[in-house]
């Protein structure tokens, strides 16, 4: 602990990084698994190819990804887009799947009377699909950002920022201050990031607890 | 009944845009609902619908009826395009369904779903705002409007901040039905509305749909798989027949004097011929009793019917030797009570009273005399001599 107040800015700084390629890759994984996760819930087709491809990308080890991807992009080993691109792709295999049963769980008659209603596709989507989703995706969210938080780490094997540095500095410097500061800062800001979405689950959601 | 103009009064609002459903006037007869030549066939090659042609007329509760597979809920849907005809026509009003877009022709429609089918997210009152909401009202309007129908249909208004999960099931229903009435629609489709409650529940939601009709008046087509429900709610019962065949288009009393052919006997039921009394209100005579009070000393001679200090019925009192003070408990209960209704009561008052003695009450409950299970069945001879029975 000493060493996280005596080198605060230090610590504050790979705090940053982390948060950065952590949530950015989440936002985008996220923003690409509606439309897809939604064409799963719809078609038998659609699923046949998208959940056998996300399980594919999902068993790829990250380093590989993390190495192939400048080679793929065809940008510098350094770029943090060497990170985030395949966290969000991590992201979108888990999301997908995510979305696409948060969809398919919403009550058939709920669907039915929202059409008979006359509600068009895209403000039924928005207005009632998507919010009665909102409980399973959040769920969803919360372990892909989980899992993002740890696996940002692993952008230090190829020299990128985080507490990850903070490993690979402190094994090789013999520092085990200076691992378990990475540590603790890992766990700490995945407490924090769950308990938000915890919290914006509950604040978008006041419904689902409205039980007898 | 009232036109265009009365429900404009007295609902002050009424759905804007496409005159979809406007009840208009064609040849004397007010049609709403033609069914021409629709068959429906699915892509199994499944025949849903065969052929229907039937016309359900303006203001009338037409019930559609029959087992699972006869096609009564494709028919439904096919009147809000929830689902398209493969051929045939159907017109609401004289237009063609299927020449209006399938969401303004819905909003025109009132639907009311099995289980309700309630947003979930959505709070009572938004739930019943939806059709206004979506038809462009401004949201203090359609809040006004949602705040009056719970009212309508007998909710209280604090009811209206609460999530559809905290209601019960047939409360959960009277919303439904509320929702489905929020832009005053002329047409409501009602596809197995009341199936998922308890018996006391549905009766009661019943009785509220019978209630609401005489005061709105709309036309109503309600999907039920229950010959009760049919022959309780429907001035007019299409029986359907698995394959999609409607086996008979008849009024109740006639449907059960008259089944157009054997399936159509069976489903209506062997006991057709006790419900038929439901439909007659004749005169049965109704014969003086001995009564007598509690703490009272009577000599029992024969059943004698123990009344309360206003006069209403506590049970029978039997078999007992001379002279006794009348206690609660040698008290016999009674059976089911006649107020004045239809045959079916009376009959069923003196069948389930342990002195074949059918207890007959007033407004109040009072006591007025009693009927016997005899004069109901001369009634009803007589109701058939009379032609009040339909052949």
């Amino acid at each position: 602990m000493t060493w996280i107040f005596e080198n605060w800015e230090r610590f504050w700084e790979v705090t940053e990084v982390h948060l950065r390629l952590s949530v950015v890759p989440v936002l985008i994984g996220f923003v690409l698994a509606i439309p897809l996760g939604w064409w799963a819930s719809r078609s038998q087709t659609a699923r046949a190819i998208l959940f056998p491809f996300a399980n594919i990308l999902f068993t790829i080890p990250s380093i590989a990804l993390i190495v192939i991807t400048p080679v793929l992009l065809g940008v510098k080993i350094l770029d943090e887009i060497n990170v985030i691109v395949p966290l969000a792709v991590y992201t979108l295999a888990l999301m997908i799947r995510s979305v696409a049963d948060a969809l398919s769980a919403v009550p058939g008659n709920v669907v039915a009377a929202a059409n008979a209603m006359g509600f068009r596709p895209l403000r039924r989507f928005l207005t009632v699909d998507f919010p009665l989703a909102l409980p399973v995706t959040i769920a969803g969210l919360r372990v892909a950002t989980m899992s993002n938080i740890s696996m940002v780490s692993v952008g230090a094997l190829v020299g990128l920022g985080g507490y990850g540095q903070l490993f690979t500095e402190g094994y090789q410097t013999d520092h085990t201050e200076k691992v378990l500061a990475g540590l603790i800062g890992t766990v700490v800001l995945a407490v924090l990031a769950d308990g938000l979405l915890l919290l914006i689950g509950r604040l978008l959601t006041p419904w689902a607890r409205a039980g007898r | 009944m009232p036109g265009y103009a009365e429900r404009v009064k007295v609902f002050g609002i009424y759905i804007q845009g496409d005159p979809i459903g406007v009840v208009v006037t064609t040849g004397g007869i007010r049609r709403v609902i033609e069914f021409r030549a629709v068959t429906k066939r699915f892509e199994d090659g499944t025949i849903a619908v065969d052929e229907l042609d039937l016309t359900v007329e303006a203001g009338t509760i037409t019930v559609f009826v029959g087992p699972s597979g006869c096609g009564k809920t494709t028919s439904l849907r096919m009147v809000n395009r929830m689902i398209d005809p493969t051929s045939g026509t159907i017109l609401v009003d004289g237009k063609d369904v299927l020449t209006v877009d399938p969401p303004t022709l819905r909003r025109g429609i009132g639907y009311v779903i099995q289980q309700a089918g309630l947003f979930p997210h959505r709070t009572v009152l938004d739930n019943i705002a939806t059709v206004p909401l979506l038809s462009g009202w401004d949201k203090r309007k359609a809040r006004t409007r949602a705040a009056e129908l719970l009212e309508i249909v007998g909710l209280d208004a604090n009811f209206g901040k609460r999530y559809p999960a905290q209601l019960s099931g047939g409360q959960q229903q009277r919303v439904g039905v509320a929702r489905a009435l929020a832009a005053d629609p002329p047409v409501l489709l009602m596809d197995e509305p009341f199936s998922a409650v308890d018996p006391v529940v549905r009766e009661d939601l019943q009785n509220e749909l019978l209630r609401l009709q005489a005061e709105l008046d709309k036309t109503i087509v309600f999907v039920t798989h229950d010959i009760d429900e049919a022959l309780k709610l429907g001035e007019r019962v299409a029986v359907f027949q698995t394959g999609g065949h409607l086996a008979q288009y008849a009024r109740p009393t006639e449907l059960l004097a008259a089944p157009a052919n054997d399936f159509v006997a069976s489903f209506v039921g062997r006991d057709r011929g006790y419900r038929t009394l439901t439909f007659l209100h004749a005169d049965v005579p109704v014969h003086p009793v001995t009564t007598a009070k509690l703490g009272e000393r009577v000599t029992v001679t024969d059943w004698t019917l123990v009344v309360d200090e206003t006069n209403r019925p506590k049970g029978w009192l039997s078999g007992v030797d001379g002279e006794v003070e009348v206690a609660e408990k040698d008290l016999i209960s009674g059976g089911s009570l006649y107020d004045g209704s239809t045959l079916r009561g009376a009959l069923d008052a003196a069948l389930s009273s342990p002195s074949a003695l059918g207890v007959v009450v007033d407004d109040v409950g009072a006591v007025t005399g009693v009927v016997k299970a005899d004069d109901v069945i001369q009634a009803l001879a007589k109701a058939r001599a009379a032609g009040e029975v339909p052949k």
